[in-house]
């Protein structure tokens, strides 16, 4: 049976996933406020696995206390923290707990993280997790024994559409959709004329991409953004810093709302993958400044 | 080869605590290449610790000597007169050189007066840079003789990870990328094909610790 998620992305219409931010300790009362705010405003939400190397919840419980509470989660996997034999065991978890959406990524690496000390594993890279989840859902693992019944994911991966240079990207990103990829959240998009021209590129598979929008939160985050891969036009630094600082993050929450109203109304790709960075309350009025609610 | 530096005297000094007679032992092969341990890098330890013995007002006798090689018997073997009259050795030969040396005269104390880096090639001068991980299973035939597991931080098999920018590492701006470079060499070649098929997870079997390996021509003699 396809999760609901499955679903959506089958069903043409336009699908939003919005990212939920977790704790670094066990205070999950905010979290939990979250997950209900957001559960039923957008197609799944995605949760991730020690994000940019630093150390917080498990992803896979956090995932089941969405499917507790109603919500469809993305479980993100890294290839940092785990060799194959924990992820394949991670990956059987999951379905057993009704988890059935994963999105596959490569991981930071351990020295940007909080615990730069750590011996990172990467066994296997993002595309051979990929094959990983393939074979699983097939029966058999990664060391050729049979299963005691398969489990079945709708599983993605990501995509950098403003890499420099764009062609070992693109050359992995065709990989990945031979390695099973059904759907792709891109890193950050904010000039819309660029991500077209990744489109164009997309667009010969059969695959649905979700654009990434990042929240910018005020307009030094804005100047100070230092991601590989994305660009911030000069313009839309100057939009933030020309409200003054009380108003900046309503600014942001407009800025995101175009950039998706823009991406919806054009069609250029099959929805967007919100990443509000804890700043999740704001992720309905992101919806509203786009007219998707 | 095998690139190492030298410890710091105080971190040297430090093992060498309550000992009158201390040999070091300089290896001639690689760690004289990269000026960590040759003879002219035994000699120079050997004067920082004289100093800073002296200035601490104790006595130490210090022995110099240098090996062709640590890592093989015939050149240790000579060793056993001049070793005997020494209360500890020294070793700035690699990781490898040390272990032999430790080995072979089981009855003295042997430390170590280097970290061993890595196995890499000479770049310039004074400079080196990693090239091999001795993964046991040469893929550079398909990667255009750019090795992926060495020089990709995170030794990715398909491709560049997200972090890359400008054709740099996320790990080190000063790095290369190790997937762009191989992209642009295979595009050069006309051999971009060779990439785009998906290379299976590495078999790390072929890597357990600690390698032991016996070359074809004497496998019969070590059966018997």
């Amino acid at each position: 049976m396809a999760s609901p998620f499955k679903e959506a992305l089958d069903s043409e219409k336009f699908v939003v996933t919005a990212e939920i931010s977790l704790p670094k300790g066990i205070t999950i009362a905010e979290m939990l406020e979250n997950i209900d705010l957001l559960k039923d405003k957008v197609a799944a939400l995605n949760v991730a696995d020690n994000q940019d190397a630093i150390m917080r919840l498990n992803p896979l419980s956090v995932c089941h206390l969405i499917k507790e509470s109603g919500g469809e989660p993305i479980l993100q996997m890294n290839c940092r923290d785990r060799n194959r034999l924990a992820l394949q065991s991670d990956l059987l978890s999951a379905h057993v707990l009704g988890i059935h959406n994963v999105l596959c990524i490569t991981g930071d690496h351990t020295t940007l993280g909080d615990h730069s000390e750590a011996k990172p594993v990467y066994d296997l890279d993002s595309v051979q997790l990929l094959q990983a989840v393939k074979s699983l859902q097939e029966g058999k693992d990664l060391g050729g024994s049979e299963l005691f019944g398969s489990p079945q994911f709708c599983v993605g991966a990501i995509v950098v559409p403003e890499a420099n240079p764009i062609e070992p990207q693109l050359l992995k990103f065709e990989k990945k959709v031979n390695a099973g990829s059904a759907f792709f959240q891109t890193q950050a998009v904010f000039d819309v004329d660029k991500f077209r021209n990744f489109m164009k590129f997309a667009r010969q598979f059969k695959v649905k991409i979700l654009a990434g929008i990042v929240l910018l939160e005020s307009a030094d985050m804005a100047q100070g953004m230092n991601i590989p891969g994305v660009y911030i036009p000069q313009k839309l630094i100057e939009e933030m810093a020309s409200v003054g600082k009380e108003k900046e993050l309503a600014k942001g929450v407009e800025i995101a709302g175009k950039i998706i109203k823009q991406i919806k109304e054009e069609s250029i790709c099959d929805g967007v993958h919100i990443m509000a960075g804890g700043k999740e309350k704001v992720v309905p009025d992101i919806l509203t400044a786009s007219g998707l609610i | 080869m095998i690139v190492a530096e030298r410890k710091s005297v105080d971190e040297i000094k430090q093992t060498l605590e309550g000992y009158k007679k201390i040999l070091i032992v300089g290896c001639g092969t690689c760690v004289a290449v990269c000026m960590a341990g040759g003879e002219r890098e035994v000699g120079i330890l050997a004067s920082l610790l004289k100093m800073s013995f002296r200035m601490e007002g104790k006595e130490v006798e210090i022995g110099e000597v240098t090996v062709e090689r640590q890592c093989d018997k015939e050149f240790l073997q000579p060793l056993e007169e001049k070793i005997k009259d020494y209360q500890v050795v020294v070793s700035l030969a690699c990781g490898i050189g040390i272990q032999f040396l430790a080995e072979m005269y089981d009855s003295k104390v042997v430390v170590p007066g280097v970290n061993t880096r890595f196995l890499g090639s000479n770049e310039g001068e004074g400079v080196w840079r990693e090239r091999c991980r001795a993964c046991g299973d040469c893929l550079l035939a398909e990667t255009g003789g750019i090795c992926p597991v060495t020089t990709c931080a995170k030794g990715l098999l398909n491709g560049p990870c997200g972090g890359t920018n400008d054709g740099k590492c996320e790990v080190d701006k000063e790095k290369d990328c190790a997937w762009t470079l191989i992209y642009q060499k295979l595009e050069k070649l006309g051999k971009l094909d060779t990439i785009r098929a998906i290379f299976p997870p590495k078999n790390y079997q072929v890597q357990t610790q600690p390698a032991r390996m016996v070359h074809e021509v004497y496998q019969k003699g070590e059966d018997e």
